[in-house]
């Protein structure tokens, strides 16, 4: 496949490679925007979702006579009024045998797993009313003993959460190639470590919400609020009600404060709301408040790692190995072992590995399930294997990037095969010249200047370090997605695609990929998304694969037309089509405008519209790649990290949008921020979450987060789609809680081993 | 997160609202800013039947000087405390303090009054009003009262307000020449409550010397802290790195700070005393430039 370049579009298109001001932007700098708490349907109903105050309990009656006689409520429902008692949420992804044993049903029934499942509902006249009448519910818990820590799960005589399972390990898998036993026979050097990455999550800022409507003549439903896999949910909705017809269903997108892997998932609430609007027939309306969002919406990245690396002393890797427990929570939910699965496929990075070894359990707890959350998998073994890099540089004594450099994957040997497996895949890296991207790195961010700046002078007390990160990320697939382009007489296109919002400018790149192959121009393309009554299949926006799959979809249907088009128009024109120039307002002979054809007249034989589909295919994975590099300055008194500088290198194979690319590594650094410095989420011996609000759980703000500085680089174009593209929405967060740990361990002379670097911790290893 | 019912008044004078207060008593909270009550009532950990809402008696506001004293309305917003130029020339230590007091979006909303009331141990201003040895202006239909920061901060979100009694100004004495202010916090974001702090005034005499020092700790226990014997130890002194160190050593003294996740309680008492030292050294600083 074609990856080359192509020629230079006129400025006035806006195709690949400029950066148009972004179509999504128009409303919502406007406040004109519709999140899902603003939509509204006439009759609409509020539903409040009755949540356990414990984390591991029995309970038997639900009595809600008092609650149905409270003012205003209209409905009240329990596990025991759905059909099947609510039938399992299923995964969509990653299904692990055992994870069966472990799905969450929509409502709790006789046990509740976690401080914050679903146990009732109540359908009310407003918010207030629905929360006044849950009060009254009568629900008698009687405490079971919980499980909270990683170790404690597997430890023989744990309290179990699914007795009938015998285990709280609800996924295992071991990932192995070359001969592990050898390298650690013959390294000079063993490190070996234990690293501890904490329970944190996406926290978009709109937290989710729904707003369905059963039409009873025509037996359908129409959803509201649906994110980032409109079409998939469609499915899972239909099934979990029992329907086979699932365009039964509609579901439709609004706007979209953001998704990060979390929002746009199948949560019991998915079923919950549906199911009242047909139990009740009102539009019923949900939006989860922050207090629920916190205790109810996927959390991320608990895991725990024990890792050996073996080297020789000249610095040459020889082989790692990895355990690692993944806490859960208590239910699978739909990403089913995505997340442990990338660690451990995705833990040998962008360097040579003779032997490697990698074993996963996940296990079972009570707390919040899990899921994936931006660069899920990664930002967790990146802190691991750059971590127990830099120790192995400081013993070798070796720098940090020299070592690094003498491991990296050579430019010659792609496409790479790692030799793992994720999800049955093989994991190959399609491109790459890892240490090309190193050394542009380096001068772009004036490395010299930054160990200079690390080595000045500073005041009493006050420690400078720098650190980085060297990781490849991953992009797509959903093995396909579908796109629709049509053309219309007056030069206006439409581009229907599978692939969802969340806000990351799908319309936008959409509308300069069909500008670029169309030659139409951005101006007048629209592009919709997200209604699955006129969008016939998409597979969404997850695992930055929208500009991979659905980007190539529209270019190649975007094609089609204008082959088709130039070729009907080489008729009227008695040209060769390779001649002809298509635009807005028709075709023309390149070279002599004079000779045009308008569309109308192209068009008039079919309706004054061409309409082309195009559904692209890739099961394979790209690989895009990138290194992050900290310089910080400790305060030994307090414990505060100063971030100096934060700069993030990236190969994204080919970028559409320069701005928008940015965008995506800012967004994606602030999390990582976040995760590397504030957010935790914490629970008292029995289950009682700690960071239950924005006082305790601590998302970085305006304050916190500094300028990054960037370097988008395109040698490394995927040979997987024509567009070359790999996906960036990623790397911004990738090595944050690598990069950052590496500075202070530097700064300090010591050894991180446990995220978040909160200023107790720092201040204990200054001090130690 | 729907607050549960209740019932609203907005009295627009004084005398109304202590007429809703007399009438109500406990049943009813007051509504100042609503920075902290709101939050509450929202979580259902707060769910007073009636709120009183001060929002519209105009004559609590303002800021005014009487015979060199600073007196603070109770329904001043606190970004008019922070912008004011009579604070910032006469009263420093405020201004200083109130920049730490959340993000400008509460501090356009939160009123002095209401933060007094509201106790919280870990917010900066009732610290800074116990370092400049504030006077607590409080009323009720029965009379008027006068209150020492020590009378009127007594445990965590306690104060000596009796349920029918509105804080109606806090008055701050006027400040000695020669007389230098710091605050200084320590919070895991800015805006955040603080993990520890210190308010601290120096005041040298002719000779250089410590005539008198106040420390006012915040997050240092159930209200603000002023460890006296530390005070005592600088007066007198010439204030050399020394005597400030162990002056902050003194201060830490017997605390026993609450653990949460943000820190134990033996990392906020070295904290503590990193900032008594930080704010001592940056206050003396400052006496030594205006001296």
């Amino acid at each position: 496949m074609s990856v080359g370049r192509l020629t230079a579009d006129s400025p006035s298109l806006q195709g690949i490679g400029a950066s148009p001001l972004r179509k999504e932007d128009w409303p919502l700098v406007r406040g004109e925007g519709t999140f899902a708490a603003d939509f509204k349907r006439p009759g609409m109903v509020h539903a409040f979702v009755v949540r356990s105050p414990l984390a591991h309990a029995r309970f038997t009656a639900i009595d809600r006579s008092a609650a149905l006689a409270a003012p205003g409520v209209i409905d009240v429902f329990t596990a025991a009024d759905l059909p099947d008692r609510g039938r399992p949420i299923p995964t969509r992804q990653f299904a692990d045998e055992g994870s069966n044993r472990f799905l969450q049903r929509p409502l709790a029934d006789g046990v509740v797993r976690y401080s914050g499942e679903p146990v009732a509902v109540v359908v009310a006249e407003s918010r207030y009313l629905a929360e006044d009448g849950a009060e009254l519910l009568r629900i008698d818990y009687e405490p079971i003993d919980v499980v909270l820590d990683l170790d404690d799960a597997v430890a023989p005589g744990a309290p179990l959460l699914q007795p009938a399972a015998g285990t709280n390990v609800a996924g295992h898998q071991v990932v192995e190639m070359g001969d592990l036993k050898k390298a650690f026979e013959s390294a000079d050097l063993v490190i070996k470590e234990e690293f501890r990455i904490q329970r944190h999550a996406a926290v978009p800022l709109e937290t989710r919400g729904l707003l369905a409507e059963f039409d009873s003549e025509k037996e359908s439903l129409t959803v509201w609020g649906a994110a980032k896999i409109p079409h998939v949910n469609r499915a899972i909705l239909a099934r979990l009600l029992g329907w086979s017809d699932e365009t039964r269903v509609r579901m439709v997108e609004l706007h979209v404060g953001g998704g990060f892997g979390a929002r746009g998932e199948f949560y019991p609430e998915d079923y919950l709301i549906p199911y009242a609007a047909i139990r009740t027939g009102r539009p019923v309306a949900w939006a989860e408040d922050r207090e629920e969002n916190l205790r109810a919406t996927n959390h991320s990245r608990e895991q725990v790692h024990r890792v050996e690396l073996a080297l020789r002393r000249d610095g040459t890797f020889l082989g790692l190995r990895d355990s690692l427990l993944n806490n859960t929570g208590a239910y699978v939910r739909t990403h089913g072992m995505t997340v442990p699965g990338l660690s451990v496929s995705m833990l040998p990075g962008p360097y040579k590995w003779p032997a490697y070894r990698g074993e996963f359990r996940s296990v079972v707890t009570n707390k919040t399930p899990g899921g994936t959350y931006r660069s899920p998998g990664r930002f967790e073994i990146n802190f691991v294997r750059e971590r127990v890099i830099d120790m192995a540089a400081h013993r070798l004594g070796i720098d940090p990037i020299e070592l690094r450099r003498r491991n990296l994957i050579a430019r010659d040997s792609f496409p790479h095969n790692v030799g793992t497996l994720y999800d049955g895949h093989p994991v190959i890296y399609d491109s790459g010249d890892y240490e090309l991207l190193l050394d542009k790195a380096l001068k772009a961010f004036d490395y010299e200047g930054m160990k200079r700046w690390r080595n000045a002078t500073t005041a009493r007390g006050v420690k400078r370090g720098i650190g980085v990160g060297y990781f490849v990320e991953k992009a797509g697939p959903a093995e396909r997605e579908y796109a629709r382009v049509e053309l219309s007489a007056t030069g206006d296109v439409m581009v229907y695609t599978g692939s969802a919002s969340v806000g990351q400018g799908v319309e936008t790149i959409f509308a300069q990929v069909c500008a670029s192959h169309l030659g139409i121009p951005y101006g007048r393309i629209t592009v919709v998304h997200g209604d699955t009554a006129v969008i016939p299949e998409g597979m969404g926006a997850f695992g930055s694969r929208a500009a991979m799959l659905g980007g190539a979809a529209v270019m190649l249907a975007s094609q089609q037309i204008k082959s088709k088009l130039l070729e009907k128009a080489a008729h009227v024109l008695e040209a060769e089509p390779d001649d002809l120039v298509l635009g807005a307002e028709g075709v023309s002979v390149l070279g002599a405008p004079a000779r045009t054809v308008r569309l109308a007249d192209l068009l008039a034989d079919q309706g004054g519209v061409m309409v082309e589909e195009h559904r692209f295919v890739c099961d394979l994975l790209g690989f895009p790649y990138g290194i992050h590099f900290a310089a910080v300055e400790v305060d030994t008194a307090s414990g505060a990290v100063r971030i100096d500088r934060f700069a993030v290198a990236y190969d994204i194979g080919r970028c559409i949008n320069p701005v928008l690319v940015r965008g995506q590594i800012s967004g994606g650094f602030a999390q990582g921020l976040g995760g590397a410095m504030l957010e935790e989420f914490r629970y008292d011996a029995t289950g009682q979450p700690l960071s239950a609000s924005f006082m305790d759980y601590l998302i970085p703000t305006a304050e916190e987060v500094l300028d990054l500085e960037v370097l988008i680089t395109e040698d490394a174009p995927s040979p997987l789609n024509p567009l070359g593209v790999k996906g960036a929405g990623e790397g911004g967060t990738a090595a944050v809680g690598a990069a950052l740990a590496n500075a202070v361990s530097d700064a300090l002379g010591c050894e991180i081993t446990q995220l978040p670097l909160t200023p107790q911790r720092v201040k204990e290893a200054a001090s130690a | 997160m729907k607050p549960a019912q209740f019932e609203y008044d907005d009295p627009t004078t004084e005398g109304e609202a202590l007429d809703l207060l007399a009438t109500y008593g406990d049943e009813c909270k007051v509504l100042a800013g609503g920075q902290s009550l709101v939050p509450l009532m929202n979580f259902r950990l707060a769910r007073p039947a009636r709120l009183i809402d001060l929002n519209r008696v105009s004559s609590l506001a303002g800021i005014r000087t009487d015979s060199g004293r600073l007196v603070i309305g109770a329904m001043t917003r606190h970004a008019d405390v922070e912008h004011s130029a009579e604070v910032a020339g006469g009263w420093p230590l405020l201004s200083e303090a109130i920049g730490w007091v959340g993000h400008s979006q509460i501090r356009n909303r939160g009123t002095v009054g209401g933060s007094v009331a509201h106790a919280d141990p870990a917010a900066e201003l009732p610290a800074a009003f116990a370092a400049l040895d504030a006077t607590f202006h409080v009323r009720s239909k029965r009379g008027s009262r006068a209150l020492g920061w020590d009378q009127f901060f007594i445990s965590e979100f306690t104060t000596g307000l009796a349920a029918d009694e509105l804080v109606i100004a806090v008055e701050v004495p006027a400040q000695a020449p020669g007389r230098g202010a710091a605050f200084v916090e320590f919070a895991r974001r800015h805006g955040d409550f603080a993990l520890g702090g210190a308010a601290v005034t120096v005041t040298l005499d002719a000779s250089d010397r410590c005539e008198s020092a106040t420390i006012a700790l915040l997050s240092a226990g159930p209200r603000p802290v002023r460890p006296e014997a530390a005070e005592k130890m600088l007066a007198g002194s010439l204030l050399k790195e020394d005597a400030i160190k162990s002056a902050a050593d003194e201060a830490v003294k017997g605390l026993h700070p609450t653990s949460d996740m943000h820190g134990g309680s033996e990392y906020r008492i070295g904290l503590l005393r990193v900032m008594t030292e930080r704010a001592l050294t940056k206050a003396v600083a400052r006496a030594r430039r205006s001296a």
